[in-house]
């Protein structure tokens, strides 16, 4: 099989440069350009389809040399279980983004270079397949800036914008902190060790200085960090994704975050080993804190491609919270018990890929036909739109964790890992921590269904609130297929868990040594168990979501034969809503704003907000002809944060210029200066 | 396998066919406190019957979301009342679900009522939709904490381990952190069956409703689903709180004689919680709506006491 599944690499990176090249070549016939472009795509994302899940069901790695070295790094890729389930994921979901991407990007001919996109997008897909892949920090990093730089490329598609440009330049500027401490660590990797191969580290960083590890995690943490999306490293998040073309966001989203979570993982599991107690606090107190602000700011947001840029933040929050328990068991030795902290992570990773995949898709199918991404513009979506409707629905409740989605699943087994953290002997204040950590996802879980009613109800329900949204229209079929594939992925992984479980199994035994069997319980094609500490479970907890949705399905059948049969009518009557006897229009409707109001009031400690109201009067105070409202809440981080950052390089620069004033005699006299100095230490 | 079947069965049976007579409970002894005479305890049976001979109405401007929103509603109540141990330890799905998916099964009622509510355009609607949300998202943390308190000290989520580990006298039964744990999920079932000081059950087309306002557009027999459902709701609130914390008298085995015993004590348990809430319901007014989460804050933290008495004070 080796043989076979290098053939299935070669194919995969080939046809995603070919897709590029091809797509640029054709820009002068755009139509073809798009076909051309994401078909390769798709042949890509298949072939990697076959190759993730074969490699992980097989358990064994693949490794490709590549015939040339740098600096004396072997060039290579090497596919083991973790590189593989990460590959399957972006493969997963670039499949149906780049389906979707056929009907989408025919919005943008004759207006941008559709070529330009097709070139990018599928260099943004091969530059994370060969990231994951890649067998060595130099390779990792070199790739790491090419998917830093594409996607800023795609990120400034709609350049003519200037709005655009500047969330662009945010990101790259944001993006390239991150790659300099991620840069920073590697070096001081090798300088340690001499090594640059990630295979090589886990036998040498055993006798590193704790010290040396620690600095080492921090810089990680902080890099990866960033391009993930934690708080308050997360401002690029909300520039970046609405400005990208809605295909764009869903893999930025989706699988780029993603990345920084696989480099996270590899290098704290893999190449530093076991830690102090500290670092999985650290990680587990960033995730819940980047959960909940994240989901917070989201409930603010009317733009639904910023508030599911921030429900980026909070999903990354989860993501972290899982592996930071994980990591916390690792430290005190528990492998059994940091199996379910682990395997919530990692399953989070892919759910979240599906459904932030979904509802982006689902953004970018309504932005297509309202041409507005402000939910107080839209209303009524549902009967216009009904599929999109439907699918964006799927996605809602899945990331709202609510069951029998998949969403639900991964956060389950999170909780599960915390209140593992509860029971287990790691001591009082840890203790303490997994239960009150499980109450902070719990309020998040709650404020991210609140943000999804409010999303879904005043875009999809109720009455039209402008024009744009009275005359949107379904989405073209391939759009639709995009979005169903994902849709039907939120359903199979919520049902049937213990297939994704199942496939995690060797990246689980590869990082800690431990198979996710014991999680599958005794039924395990039904079931998913997590295990207890040890001597502190009576019973093993158990649950079922195919069982559950099975009874769900079967008691709404039957209520609904029974109510049949006892009520008199069998068919409601139409009628107007009821307004008080007034005629309802579209103005009396709730609104995102107004929807969100009690949550802005009763957490105004963190939002801070602000209004001012205008009022003109006809006869004052009695009549009133126009009311203005203007309401905003702190950008806190943006102020705390950034802006004195900000100041003070402004005033360094400021001083810098003093050197450097642009005349030529004093550069002059720069060289002259360093010439005589160097001449008296090098006499 | 024929005999916890039938059991569980029973168990759901019992819980429907008490649900209606709990909220006539509720409001005689309310009306008695308010001395007033209140209507007869069997009205919500017969309120029941009346909704089911309606036409049900449905305004022009819903979509399908207001249409399902009743069963759905209903069928997660009923999945959830097949999951919690009432008369006996066992239930008819305890082998596969637990306490979380328990919440998140009402997170899932709640999620599309509060959609029906926005479904039909009316602001009254949109109002109880986003204030039931924004309480709901409040009382999400301070429902769970007791709860976990009392997982951990079982050493599982499932219900039916937490009650048998509490019957038999397991670790930190009756102590400072189990009082506490039951004083603060108390708080959380007033908010969460929707009465003083948080909701007002009895009002209708006044500015202070949460819950009612989403089910203003409803009628006939979408609206009897939806009542029965809410009343089946408030019953298994009561449930977890009865036999989470005070479960003594409990069938833990099958035989007619136990669970005739555990149907009586049960019964009893309802009777005082619903007594105990009517008392709390006159005996308050209900708060602004920005002060409830200063009540949920209160159980939070009272319930986070309890957290760490169990683990500072080992009990």
């Amino acid at each position: 099989m080796p043989v076979f599944n290098e053939l299935l690499f070669t194919v995969m990176l080939g046809s995603l440069l070919l897709g590029a090249l091809l797509s640029f070549l054709l820009q002068n016939k755009p139509r073809l350009s798009i076909l051309v472009g994401f078909s390769f795509a798709n042949l890509a994302c298949l072939t990697g389809l076959v190759l993730g899940p074969t490699l992980l069901l097989s358990k064994r790695s693949l490794d490709i040399i590549l015939p040339w070295s740098v600096v004396g790094a072997n060039l290579q890729f090497s596919l083991d279980p973790l590189a593989a389930f990460f590959i399957s994921v972006i493969s997963v979901l670039s499949l149906s983004v780049s389906i979707f991407s056929y009907g989408y990007a025919r919005a943008y001919i004759g207006k941008q270079n559709v070529g330009v996109l097709g070139l990018f997008y599928n260099l943004f897909i091969f530059s994370m397949i060969a990231l994951v892949s890649s067998s060595n920090t130099f390779m990792f990093i070199f790739f790491w800036e090419i998917m830093s730089l594409v996607s800023y490329f795609l990120v400034v598609y709609e350049h003519h914008d200037s709005r655009v440009r500047r969330a662009g330049f945010i990101y790259i500027v944001m993006t390239h902190i991150g790659t300099a401490f991620i840069i920073i660590a590697f070096l001081l990797l090798y300088k340690e060790t001499g090594s640059y191969n990630f295979a090589q580290y886990a036998s040498l960083t055993h006798d590193l200085s704790p010290n040396v590890k620690t600095v080492i995690f921090i810089l990680i943490t902080l890099g990866f960090g960033t391009k993930a999306g934690i708080v308050p490293l997360h401002i690029w998040l909300p520039k970046a994704h609405p400005a990208a073309p809605s295909n764009v966001s869903a893999i930025m989203s989706g699988v780029m975050l993603k990345t920084a979570i696989y480099g996270f993982i590899r290098i704290t599991f893999d190449v530093l080993g076991v830690g102090p107690i500290w670092w999985g606090v650290l990680i587990l107190i960033i995730g819940a804190v980047s959960a909940l602000l994240g989901v917070m700011y989201a409930l603010m947001e009317h733009d639904i491609k910023r508030l599911l840029a921030y429900h980026s933040v909070e999903n990354i929050g989860i993501i972290l919270m899982g592996i930071g328990v994980a990591l916390i068991f690792i430290s005190y030795g528990y492998n059994d018990l940091a199996l379910i902290g682990l395997t919530a992570g990692l399953f989070h990773v892919l759910n979240h890929a599906v459904f932030k995949g979904l509802l982006f898709l689902g953004a970018g199918a309504v932005h297509y036909s309202t041409h507005t991404r402000n939910i107080e513009d839209m209303g009524g979506l549902l009967k216009k739109m009904p599929w999109t409707g439907f699918f964006f629905l799927i996605g809602s409740i899945s990331i709202s964790a609510i069951p029998p989605f998949n969403g639900f699943v991964s956060e389950w087994l999170t909780y599960q890992a915390l209140l593992a953290m509860g029971s287990a002997k790691l001591g009082v204040a840890m203790n303490i921590m997994g239960p009150v950590l499980g109450a902070a996802l719990a309020l998040t879980g709650a404020l991210a269904a609140a943000c999804f009613v409010k999303a879904f109800g005043i875009m999809f329900l109720a009455v039209p609130r402008s024009i744009k949204a009275e005359k949107a229209q379904e989405v073209p079929l391939t759009m639709l297929v995009g979005m169903g594939l994902l849709a039907l992925l939120c359903i199979i992984f919520g049902v049937m868990p213990y297939m994704a479980i199942q496939v995690l199994s060797p990246v689980t035994a590869s990082l800690i040594g431990m198979e996710t069997i014991p999680l599958l319980g005794g039924y395990r094609w039904l079931n998913v168990t997590p295990v207890m500490g040890q001597g502190v479970g009576v019973g093993a907890t158990s649950i079922s979501p195919l069982i559950i949705l099975f009874v769900l399905v079967l008691s709404a059948f039957l209520v609904y034969l029974l109510i049949n049969r006892v009520s008199k009518f069998r068919k409601a009557r139409i009628d107007e809503t009821w307004n008080c006897g007034i005629a309802l229009t579209s103005k009396m409707e709730y609104t995102a704003t107004s929807f969100s109001k009690p949550i802005r009031i009763m957490f105004r400690a963190i939002f801070q907000p602000t209004r001012e109201i205008e009022k003109e009067y006809v006869l004052k105070p009695y009549l009133t002809s126009r009311i203005k409202y203007y309401g905003s809440i702190k950008p806190f981080f943006e102020d705390i944060f950034y802006r004195p950052q900000l100041k003070f390089i402004l005033k360094l620069a400021d001083k810098v210029t003093l050197l450097q004033s642009g005349s030529i005699q004093l550069y002059l006299g720069y060289i002259f200066v360093t010439l005589v100095v160097l001449l008296i230490f090098a006499g | 396998m024929l005999r916890e079947t039938a059991i569980g069965a029973y168990q759901i049976f019992l819980i429907i066919l008490l649900a209606p007579l709990l909220t006539g409970i509720i409001k005689k002894t309310k009306a008695f406190f308010q001395t007033r005479k209140g209507p007869n305890v069997f009205q919500p049976y017969f309120d029941l019957y009346k909704y089911l001979q309606k036409e049900s109405v449905v305004s022009e401007h819903t979509s399908w979301i207001f249409r399902v929103t009743p069963l759905i509603y209903f069928s997660s109540m009923l999945v959830v009342t097949a999951i919690v141990p009432v008369v006996a330890t066992h239930s008819l799905l305890a082998f596969t679900a637990d306490l979380i998916l328990i919440i998140y099964l009402f997170a899932l009622a709640r999620f599309f009522l509060a959609l029906a509510g926005l479904d039909a355009g009316s602001a009254f609607g949109g109002m109880g939709s986003s204030r039931e949300m924004a309480v709901a998202a409040i009382a999400e943390p301070a429902f769970m904490l007791p709860l976990f308190t009392m997982a951990v000290a079982a050493g599982t989520t499932n219900l039916t381990g937490i009650v048998q580990s509490v019957v038999t006298g397991g670790e930190g039964v009756l102590t400072l952190a189990h009082l506490m744990s039951f004083m603060a999920l108390f708080v959380v079932a007033v908010a969460e069956t929707g009465r003083i000081p948080v909701d007002n059950p009895d009002t209708h087309l006044e500015l202070t409703m949460i819950h009612e306002g989403m089910l203003l557009e409803y009628s006939g027999r979408d609206l009897a689903l939806l009542s029965l459902g809410v009343s089946i709701k408030q019953v298994l609130i009561f449930t977890l709180l009865a036999n989470i914390f005070f479960p003594w008298g409990i069938a833990t085995v099958f035989s007619i004689g136990a669970l005739l015993t555990g149907t009586l004590v049960f019964i009893l348990k309802l009777l005082i919680i619903g007594i105990v809430m009517a008392v709390v319901e006159t005996s308050f007014a209900k708060t602004r709506l920005f002060k409830v989460p200063d009540l949920l804050l209160g159980s939070f933290l009272i319930g986070l006491l309890g957290l760490v008495s169990k683990f500072v004070f080992r009990g």
